[in-house]
């Protein structure tokens, strides 16, 4: 969920003028924000899943040290989505395992 | 190494967070040549997430909001003309004089004669059963979520950890629409301040000390989390378990120093719980046991902002001094100020510990030279 | 049940009268003054530098408890704002015959306005009365911190610390 009014930060001023796929779902991004944020703004909170036991994993650091959020982006695996901005168009998949190059 | 192009710089100042702003503010004022390197693209480090207004002295900026405090010494940096690479990880230290840098992908190498670390700190995780759940995150991590991009990490959320982080967050929670269930330290007492801890009891919000999180459960993301009563020696207490619905768990429970570049340069280092874990030894001028590589801020034990800009001073003020472009005396005079408006951060029942904490760190520091 | 605000975040009543950054009960009695509820010895003075009047003294060390000068304070209520511990508020338990207003630091939205009913809360965020808008000021030099004054029956001044916060679903988004 977007935070549109603030008490201290104002009104969003950002507007979700681009569209990104995750999973073959398309979902509305503010350009510039990062890949995690577009997706937790949609309700997703599931971005990987671990190699050995499948348990699933998420945004839990938000500066690129923990590696939880990894996912296959533009089909380059393991891609930490906390750091990384969205750009139009940018297909996104969740990621099983360490994930696997696709060309 | 051979190939890649070698930049220069008098004095190379890691992080931009207050330490590092100060430093790279005084070490050009001195008129060295001073290059500010910072991995996150916004400088400003803790303070481009800080909303509220600071607590500390006048001199310091109190009573301002960290995002503008951080917007106006970004303005001196900007006027004295400082080398600006944001967005650049310092990956290593070669031969404690060069810099490994990275900037999208492309590494370059930069030779700088005085280093100073300004990397502030990481926070510190804590395991439960479930603690993986997607759900669960850092409280810094959820205040970068709410305060720079703008989205809410949930709706129902439980913060864990009394100190100032947990009631900063929570209430900065509130502030962006969540609903804070509790917040729940396992100490007997509030470890954060006063001031910071009635905002959240007027807000009707429990915080629950003696308490601690037995496990978070949820199919693929939090749904629940079990808190429990623990006595004194922090063992649950048998049927004290609350059953809490929440979507939404943060975690603050403290704060390293982010030291690993001091590792990797083979600085001396000693553990001191009341700054936060390991800490580079270092002297009065904030230098390392590396000649030329000197420490401030969070990165030299966990303390705060105006004592964080005081240490990027006094290292900057050290760094330059040994480059010859500040009289013995000027940086002596400079330095012993500096000391006198520390000394008053570091009395009262929370500065006193730290100032033991830095004590220790000078007395080890001595031992070492001695030994040398 | 736990007591004190190093357990609960809430001061008792002990603890609040013994701040010096509290007026007397026979100060607090004449008119409007300032409660200054900052009970820790951390390093932090703006208060100080906000009052015009010199009501407000930290002075050296810098960890120093705010102590108030209750002859000097005229409840103007400009600290308010200023303090970013919110520990600030200024009550006049000589509002009106019955009332008493206390105004205190909001930084939440929606805001209110002036005339609205609201919930009064005590320390604890407890709804103990109701009370009522009679000004709210969001002036530049307040920098986004909110200072509303609200109205309640006498009795309830000295514990009356703020109102309940609005839905959250009240939320515009
Ligand atoms: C929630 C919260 C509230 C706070 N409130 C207050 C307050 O009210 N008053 C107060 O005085 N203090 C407060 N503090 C403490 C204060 O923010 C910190 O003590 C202060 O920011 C430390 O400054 P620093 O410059 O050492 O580190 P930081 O501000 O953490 O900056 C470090 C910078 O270094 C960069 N960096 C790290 N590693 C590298 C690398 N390898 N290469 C390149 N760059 C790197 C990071 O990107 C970051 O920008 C608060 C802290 C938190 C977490
Ligand atoms: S209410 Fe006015 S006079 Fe009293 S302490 Fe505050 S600023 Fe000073
Ligand atoms: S400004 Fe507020 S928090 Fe700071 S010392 Fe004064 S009363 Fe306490
Ligand atoms: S959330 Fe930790 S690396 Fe992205």
């Amino acid at each position: 969920m977007r935070i549109k009014v603030h008490p201290v930060l104002g009104p969003l001023k950002g507007k979700a003028t681009i569209e990104i796929e995750v999973d073959g779902r398309r979902i509305s991004a503010i350009p510039g924000e990062m890949i995690s944020s577009a997706l937790i703004a949609a309700g997703i909170k599931v971005f990987r899943t671990t190699h050995k036991k499948g348990e699933p994993r998420g945004y839990f650091c938000g500066i690129g040290q923990c590696t939880d959020c990894m996912m296959t982006v533009d089909n380059i695996p393991s891609v930490r989505t906390c750091i990384t901005p969205v750009s139009k168009g940018m297909k996104i998949k969740t990621q099983y395992g360490h994930g696997k190059w696709e060309v | 190494m051979g190939s890649m192009s070698m930049l220069t710089t008098d004095v190379a100042v890691v992080g931009a967070g207050p330490a590092g702003l100060y430093a790279a503010i005084e070490a050009a004022k001195a008129g060295a040549k001073t290059t500010i390197i910072n991995e996150y693209v916004e400088p400003g480090g803790q303070l481009t997430k800080q909303i509220h207004k600071f607590f500390g002295s006048k001199e310091h900026a109190a009573g301002v909001r960290g995002i503008d405090i951080s917007a106006k010494l970004l303005g001196s940096i900007d006027e004295l003309k400082v080398e600006k690479r944001m967005g650049t990880l310092v990956w290593s230290i070669f031969h404690s004089n060069i810099l490994a840098i990275a900037h999208n992908g492309k590494s370059e190498m930069l030779r700088a004669n005085k280093i100073i670390l300004a990397t502030g700190a990481s926070e510190n995780a804590f395991a439960f059963p479930g603690w993986t759940l997607p759900g669960v995150m850092g409280a810094g991590a959820a205040q970068t979520l709410i305060n720079l991009q703008r989205i809410l990490p949930g709706n129902r959320v439980l913060m864990v950890g009394a100190g100032n982080v947990g009631l900063i967050v929570a209430f900065q929670l509130l502030q962006a629409g969540s609903e804070v269930v509790a917040v729940v330290d396992a100490l007997p007492y509030i470890s954060g301040y006063c001031v910071h801890s009635a905002k959240i009891a007027r807000a009707g919000i429990p915080i629950l000390t003696s308490h601690t999180v037995k496990k978070a459960y949820g199919e693929i993301s939090v749904e629940g989390v079990m808190v429990v009563k623990v006595d004194n020696q922090c063992k649950p207490i048998p049927k004290s378990e609350q059953d809490m619905k929440v979507d939404t768990i943060c975690i603050a429970v403290g704060l390293t120093p982010l030291v690993e570049l001091a590792w990797l340069a083979n600085c001396r280092f000693t553990w001191v719980a009341s700054l936060g874990g390991y800490v580079p030894l270092y002297d009065d001028k904030m230098e390392t046991t590396v000649k030329g590589i000197y420490v401030a801020g969070d990165a030299a034990g966990i303390e705060e902002a105006s004592t964080a800009m005081e240490e990027g001073s006094i290292a900057a003020i050290s760094a330059v001094e040994s480059l010859g472009l500040m009289t013995q005396q000027r940086a002596y005079a400079l330095r012993a100020e500096a000391y006198e408006r520390l000394r008053s951060f570091r009395i009262g029942p929370f500065g006193k510990l730290r100032d033991q904490g830095k004590q220790f760190i000078w007395r080890e520091r001595q031992k070492y030279a001695e030994r040398i | 049940m736990q007591r004190g605000f190093k357990l609960t975040g809430v001061l008792t009543d002990a603890e609040l009268h013994r701040l010096p950054g509290a007026p007397s009960v026979e100060r607090a009695a004449k008119g409007p003054v300032a409660v200054i509820e900052c009970a820790e010895e951390f390093p932090c003075d703006p208060c100080e530098y906000s009052c015009a009047y010199g009501a407000i003294i930290v002075g050296q060390p810098i960890i120093n408890l705010p102590c108030l000068d209750e002859d000097s304070c005229t409840g103007c209520g400009k600290c308010i704002a200023q303090c970013p511990g919110f520990a600030i508020f200024v009550m006049n338990l000589n509002y009106s015959k019955k009332e008493a207003t206390v105004s205190f630091p909001y930084e939440f939205l929606p805001t209110y306005k002036a005339g609205e009913v609201v919930n009064a809360v005590n320390r604890s965020g407890k709804v103990i009365t109701k009370g009522k808008v009679v000004d709210v000021k969001n002036l530049t030099n307040q920098d986004r911190t909110v200072v509303i004054t609200i109205a309640v029956p006498k009795e309830f001044g000295w514990d009356v610390r703020g109102i309940e916060r609005k839905e959250v679903k009240a939320y515009d988004r």
